[in-house]
């Protein structure tokens, strides 16, 4: 499996689509990070308008790394999802258009083994995506803007909250975000790899993974009680967004934040098993269809 | 002789359509096979079908004395093919395709391996190219190469020449014979062209529509004593005429809406040639045909089909 595994990332590694990317990431960070390092304190006037009375902060520190990976995450975690599945939505069906597929399940190692492989595989790249998200949005940024407590701008309800988090309790977050962003994107991969396995070139099922992306994600958005109740809960892209819960913050009975708490854990271990179970029914239909499959490309 | 392939009452539909039809047939190790058919006769579908590539609709198939349904990656070890086209992934070059399918094959691989293969091909000084930058022949030549990096004992081609040019058909040619002469592979080689099987292979099937129409040792299936003459003359009414008043030469007469056919041993041309002669013919053509080459044109053009004439 180590074997097919190296096998199948080296041909990820040799084609040029996969850096396209990586160059897109850097090109969005690096737009956020000039334009907030040119102008970020007229973001934060309008952002912290309503509240520039009662809320006791230095508005020039306000915008620092970890601010800036957290506005860039926010944009980029709703993006991603295409770029994930521009690789995974060609691992089966890119195989079938270039003819390969059928040299390649004339050796002897099983369907199964196959798509195992190039889930994989794909998971190492999304996995990678989000590293290179991490080293340019982070790493980059707090280089760039330095470090200090980090601002939280939140809608819960019907009112407006802004957290506020002390520099020493982020990292961990950030790691915690990250690796549920990791889990949240391979749904995304299982999906693209189950509809790839239908078609025979690869712009089908890229294009289809994206559409039920934003159709779901649309359905997701729609705040009417009927659709909150009995759609909402079945859809992954209701817990894309689940990485904030790390962010937002547990307070004592005074509403005093807590270093080291989240304010709802149970809500984001449920979020990550109902993600992590999408994924499982996504890659056992997946070998259910390619095993049956007569393959006349 | 040991039976390597053994198919029995092999079926596929598709859509209905039946693709292949209770096929049976047996390839002997050693063996250079011709599986020979119109396009759309169910050559490859047969031919994936023993790769796993196509679940078969029913019957069954038996590789190395093994059924291939339960001993699918044993059997598929100790094989190598070119499906159609020899596709590879064109933005790698030929020496990493190479290593790639053969790790596939479960082979631990070495430089020197890799680059004896492709010298056997004649593609050592391009191993480093991308296969995007090769030519049709080339692609083919690596494609073999690929089929054969794991030295497996049966070798399945489908339609090997497609797409070459002469050099590159006389090239595959001598390639598969030298398998099975000086490697002792088994060979099964499937095409449209009767000429071609009859180069290479000494045993052979023909299908039609999915089904078994003939299959043997190629000598036998054209035997010159089957010989379909064509004749044509400088005026064929009378020719025709001529011939059916020859107490010889009538009972080889066969019925034909096109020209003139006798079914005769192929060593009597002369002698046909020699009497036609004697009665002033004017012969412009004398074009002799196995019966096999004759049928199988039949298939592929209906209208020359010949029945032969009621005694």
């Amino acid at each position: 499996m180590w074997n097919l595994l190296q096998i199948e990332l080296f041909k990820i590694s040799r084609r040029p689509r996969t850096y396209i990317a990586f160059a897109a990431i850097t090109a969005i960070v690096v737009i956020f990070q000039f334009a907030f390092k040119v102008d970020g304190q007229s973001y934060m006037n309008l952002m912290l308008q309503s509240v520039q009375d009662t809320f006791d902060m230095d508005k020039s520190k306000a915008i620092n790394g970890y601010f800036m990976c957290y506005i860039i995450l926010n944009t980029l975690l709703i993006q991603v999802p295409i770029l994930v599945a521009l690789v995974a939505g060609d691992a089966i069906s890119g195989e079938a258009n270039m003819g390969t597929l059928r040299l390649l399940l004339t050796k002897p190692i099983s369907r199964t083994q196959v798509i195992l492989v190039k889930f994989s595989a794909s998971m190492v790249y999304t996995i990678g995506l989000l590293i290179w998200m991490a080293v340019m949005a982070l790493f980059v940024s707090l280089l760039i803007f330095g470090a200090d407590d980090m601002l939280i701008f939140r809608v819960k309800g019907d009112e407006s909250q802004i957290l506020q988090i002390t520099k020493d309790d982020i990292m961990w977050r950030y790691f915690a975000a990250f690796g549920y962003a990791a889990v949240a994107l391979t749904v995304i991969a299982a999906l693209a790899i189950l509809l790839s396995v239908f078609a025979e070139n690869s712009i089908g099922p890229i294009i289809a993974t994206v559409c039920i992306v934003l159709v779901c994600t649309i359905i997701s958005n729609i705040n009417v009680p009927i659709i909150d109740n009995s759609i909402k809960p079945w859809l992954f892209t209701s817990y894309l967004v689940g990485w904030k819960g790390f962010f937002y913050i547990g307070t004592n009975a005074d509403g005093e934040p807590l270093k080291g708490t989240i304010e709802n854990w149970p809500a984001i271990r449920n979020s990550l098993l109902i993600l992590v179970a999408h994924i499982f029914i996504f890659i056992t239909a997946a070998v259910f269809v390619f095993k049956r499959k007569d393959i006349l490309s | 002789m040991n039976v390597m392939v053994r198919v029995s009452n092999l079926s596929k539909q598709f859509d209905g359509i039946k693709a292949v039809d209770d096929l049976s047939f047996t390839v002997n190790e050693g063996d250079v096979y011709g599986f020979l058919g119109q396009n759309g006769a169910g050559k490859s579908t047969t031919l994936r079908m023993m790769l796993t590539l196509i679940r078969p609709g029913s019957g069954d198939i038996n590789i190395f004395g093994k059924s291939l349904q339960s001993n699918r990656n044993k059997v598929l070890s100790q094989i190598g093919a070119v499906i159609e086209r020899p596709d590879l992934y064109k933005y790698l070059s030929a020496y990493e395709n190479l290593s790639i399918f053969a790790r596939l094959s479960g082979l631990k691989i070495t430089r020197k391996l890799l680059m004896d293969q492709l010298q056997m091909v004649g593609l050592a000084d391009r191993s480093g190219s991308k296969v995007k930058t090769y030519s049709q022949g080339m692609k083919q030549r690596l494609g073999i190469a690929v089929a054969l990096v794991h030295n497996p004992k049966l070798i399945l081609l489908d339609e090997p020449t497609n797409g070459l040019d002469p050099q590159g058909i006389a090239d595959m040619r001598n390639l598969i014979l030298s398998l099975s002469r000086e490697h002792g592979k088994t060979v099964i080689v499937s095409s449209h062209l009767l000429s071609e099987i009859e180069q290479i292979a000494n045993r052979m099937i023909i299908i039609h529509k999915g089904k078994k129409i003939t299959e043997g040792v190629v000598s036998d299936l054209l035997d010159p004593s089957h010989t379909v003459v064509e004749l044509d003359t400088t005026n064929n009414s009378a020719t025709l005429a001529l011939l059916q008043q020859s107490p010889k030469w009538s009972a080889f007469l066969q019925q034909s809406h096109h020209g003139i056919k006798l079914q005769m041993n192929k060593s009597e041309i002369p002698d046909l040639a020699t009497w036609l002669a004697g009665t002033g013919t004017g012969i412009l053509a004398i074009n002799p045909r196995n019966t096999l080459e004759e049928f199988f044109l039949s298939l592929t053009n209906p209208a020359r089909y010949v029945e032969p004439v009621a005694n």
